[in-house]
């Protein structure tokens, strides 16, 4: 029987996953993916409970965010495009123009 | 209705006239740059229907002919220039008029307008004396008879311009600036104290530089107007110390007051040569204006301008203003005589006479300048130029007259000049019409039968100013010589009968050049010479007239056996001083003033006789030149007037104003400037001392916590990498502390 534990397990691997890949990881493409793994440790974690509390909203909230990280990513690979062709680059590394 | 409250109302139309053309003018020619448009050549209009080109130094008529040109507002021009003049002269008669029947002549009417100075008292100024002056006008019998023919002889004037600036692009212009002329004239004529009296004479003086100049796009008249107002502008500075001195003598500056203090007190205000002093200022003023020497050397120059202003202004009324400011002085110039007399008693050398005495010193400028202006007219070809150097010489005499303490035989030739030398201009303007614009009397001749109107009005006008008996020039020169031989200027009164005979010579010469013997212009000039149109005869026939009949106003005693109607008229504007300070009257016998009038008859006789024998003959120059080639330089020094604008241009413009302007430089670059440079290096060392405390004190404090905050925030910066994940890192490290934190503290 796979319970709720599982469940969250799995989910924080995603997680732990995503984050490690988002700090790690210099191409942007490979960041913005780990975004989505995030996204949908998160996901997972909604329907755990919602399944195990019988109600529905957590599914619905999983709707939600699922719709936002398509948005998420459409921008995102936008920015990606945008910044490539200013610096004809995907690399986190090059865009520091922030520094102090 | 009485003589007072119609006073003020004299130059005002003028003022209106001045207005509303200047205003007409202004608005006709503000769309074309305020030039005179059409642009192109004034030419007498029609009646010249070819061109042919005048360049002489003419300035009426020259440049083509042929070309008509509408004039904007002429006709309005036309009408109102001349009828502001012509009603002026009507109210001045009427209050003349108002004026005999209110007081027979014997006191004065002050009409005062408004006080125009209240300048109040300070302990300061003037031992705190009261400075007020009034806006008044006066009217007594010298600015009567100023006033009578100032008004006459202008709106003759004015009408005879008319005709003469008929095809002016300027004419518009023309008659604004002769109407504020007349304004300013009859201000100077009418004003009840000096500062009034200045206020007319600047306007004068303005009005002529602005007439003078009136062809400016020409250089020499732009050049000749300047020249007259700078030489003005040093009599002024003279007139206006006069005006100072009087002030600080009398604490007033109004004529009533001062002659009745300086006539009550004669003795006080004489004391030491003060009253001289004042006189010699104001007698300085009245050589800037009235053109005397060394201040002469404008008026010839400003026959630049056109004929008529040269016969209203030059001639007629502007120049004779010194004479008629002298005159209305004569109390200070009689109190000046007497306290010299009295100073020197008996053995009065002519050195002590000239320091003591303001009325000597005029009598000898006058007669000095009378001679001098005479000898020059002798040589000049242009026939404006002979009559200018004529008007020097005659204004010579009028002071001569005045300096001989005989105000009223002054005055006298005052008002005869302006009848005959009028006529003399406007008809030397007729001739200058009639061959259209040429000045030269050597192209002349043989006019007489071609223009026999101004021929006959500039013959009567001769005779009357070369003395022949019976016309005006006669009467009033021989009672400047009789006075001039009664005060006893024996060597004065030679010069002046040497000056008629001179006089006489120059001005038959002027006839016999113009108007006998074979015409010597081009054929062209002959074809289409003709009589000027009657706006211009008629004003001749009347001046004509005014120079035969007027010298009967002041017929001597001793012809008649009655009073000179004339001096018996000015004799309440002479009141008698206090007693002690009344001259010795001098009477002469009638055989000596038979003898003197007799001599200068003859003189003036000999002179006409020789100017007709040297200039007679078809070619009317062979004696004369004979003569000047004997004379060699001489002859053409005096051609070259003496060079004495070359003496002025040397001594004063190049060696004052170019080498004294260097030494005032030198003077202003070496001792001056010590005091701008002393004081802008004190402030340096003073700045360098604030700059010092400002750099250490004030900066410091600013910079010490800018350099404390660096040092602290050095380290810092190096967190913002500008990598995202650095924040992210941190971000997630955060939330993973907090978490930490959140489960260890549960």
């Amino acid at each position: 029987m796979i319970s709720v534990t599982h469940y969250v397990a799995l989910s924080f691997l995603l997680f732990a996953i995503g984050v490690t890949g988002v700090l790690i990881r210099r191409n942007l493409l490979t960041v913005l993916m780990s975004i989505e793994l995030i996204l949908n440790a998160a996901n997972l974690n909604l329907i755990a409970f919602s399944r195990q509390l019988g109600d529905l909203n957590g599914q619905l909230f999983t709707v939600f965010v699922i719709t936002l990280a398509a948005g998420e990513a459409a921008i995102g690979l936008a920015i990606i495009i945008s910044l490539y062709r200013l610096k004809n680059s995907v690399n986190l590394d090059a865009v520091s123009e922030l520094k102090g | 209705m009485n003589a007072a409250s119609i006073l003020p109302w004299i130059p005002v139309f003028p003022l209106i006239g001045f207005l509303v053309n200047g205003f007409l003018y202004l608005v006709s020619h503000s769309k074309l740059g305020g030039k005179d448009a059409p642009k192109g050549p004034h030419g007498h209009g029609d009646d010249h229907a070819s061109g042919h080109a005048a360049e002489t130094h003419d300035t009426h008529g020259a440049g083509g002919h042929g070309e008509h040109h509408e004039i904007p507002f002429s006709a309005v021009h036309a009408v109102i220039g001349p009828a502001a003049t012509i009603l002026s002269c009507l109210v001045a008669f009427a209050a003349i008029f108002l004026w005999w029947g209110e007081t027979r002549g014997h006191e004065a009417v002050v009409a005062t307008m408004w006080t125009w100075l209240p300048l109040g008292s300070n302990p300061t100024w003037f031992g705190g004396k009261a400075l007020v002056v009034d806006a008044a006008f006066r009217l007594d019998a010298l600015s009567a008879l100023m006033l009578a023919f100032v008004t006459f002889v202008g709106a003759l004037i004015h009408v005879y311009s008319v005709g003469y600036m008929g095809h002016d692009p300027g004419f518009g212009r023309y008659f604004s600036y002769l109407n504020l002329f007349m304004f300013s004239m009859l201000t100077l004529v009418l004003g009840a104290g000096l500062p009034i009296l200045f206020v007319g004479w600047e306007g004068v003086g303005l009005c002529s530089y602005l007439l003078i100049g009136f062809y400016w796009e020409k250089d020499f008249a732009a050049d000749a107007g300047k020249k007259a107002f700078v030489v003005n502008r040093i009599g002024d500075f003279g007139f206006v110390l006069g005006i100072f001195g009087c002030f600080a003598l009398f604490g007033t500056t109004d004529f009533g007051s001062m002659f009745a203090m300086a006539a009550a007190d004669p003795a006080k205000y004489a004391a030491g040569g003060m009253l001289t002093a004042v006189c010699v200022a104001l007698f300085v003023g009245a050589c800037g204006k009235s053109a005397q020497i060394p201040l002469y050397v404008w008026l010839p120059d400003a026959m630049a301008g056109p004929t008529p202003v040269s016969a209203l202004i030059h001639a007629a009324t502007m120049v004779t203003a010194g004479v008629y400011m002298v005159a209305r002085c004569n109390v200070f110039y009689r109190v000046s005589h007497e306290w010299a007399m009295k100073t020197l008693g008996e053995g009065a050398t002519v050195w002590g006479l000239l320091t003591h005495d303001a009325s000597f010193v005029v009598a000898v400028v006058g007669g000095a300048t009378a001679l001098f202006a005479a000898t020059m007219g002798l040589t000049q070809t242009d026939i404006k130029k002979v009559l200018a150097y004529s008007t020097v010489s005659q204004l010579g005499y009028m002071f001569l007259g005045c300096g001989a303490l005989a105000f009223s035989a002054g005055m006298f030739h005052v008002f005869t000049h302006a009848w005959f030398k009028a006529c003399l201009f406007l008809g030397s303007g007729s001739v200058i019409h009639a061959l259209g614009g040429e000045q030269d009397m050597t192209k002349m001749g043989g006019l007489r039968k071609l223009i026999p109107h101004t021929f006959v009005t500039m013959f009567i006008a001769t005779l009357a100013i070369a003395g022949v008996p019976g016309l005006a020039g006669f009467f009033s020169k021989d009672a400047i010589l009789a006075e001039t031989w009664g005060a006893g200027y024996k060597v004065l009164w030679a010069l002046a009968v040497l000056t008629a005979g001179i006089t006489a010579f120059y001005m038959f010469r002027l006839i016999r050049m113009t108007f006998y013997g074979t015409f010597r212009g081009t054929p062209e000039q002959l074809r289409h010479v003709h009589e000027s149109p009657a706006s211009m005869t008629g004003p001749l026939w009347i001046l004509a007239a005014g120079a035969v009949f007027v010298g009967y106003l002041g017929i001597p005693k001793f012809l008649l056996g009655e009073e000179n109607f004339f001096e018996r008229f000015l004799e309440p504007v002479i009141p008698a001083l206090a007693a002690g300070w009344r001259p010795e009257v001098h009477e002469m016998t009638h055989a000596t003033e038979f003898i003197l009038m007799g001599s200068s008859v003859l003189v003036a006789l000999l002179g006409i006789f020789l100017a007709v024998a040297f200039y007679s003959g078809s070619y009317p120059f062979a004696l004369p030149e004979r003569v000047a080639s004997s004379l060699g330089g001489f002859y053409r020094l005096v051609r070259d007037k003496y060079r004495i604008d070359e003496l002025y241009e040397a001594v004063f413009v190049n060696g004052l104003v170019k080498k004294g302007g260097r030494l005032l430089w030198e003077i202003d670059a070496r001792v001056l400037d010590l005091i701008p440079n002393g004081s802008s290096s004190l402030t340096v060392g003073l700045s360098r001392v604030s700059s010092w405390f400002d750099r250490t004190f004030v900066d410091g404090a600013v910079n010490g916590v800018a350099a404390t905050l660096e040092t602290a925030w050095r380290g810092m910066r190096r967190v913002q990498s500008g990598r995202t994940q650095n924040y992210a890192l941190t971000m997630a490290a955060g939330v993973f502390g907090f978490v930490c934190l959140y489960l260890l503290l549960r």
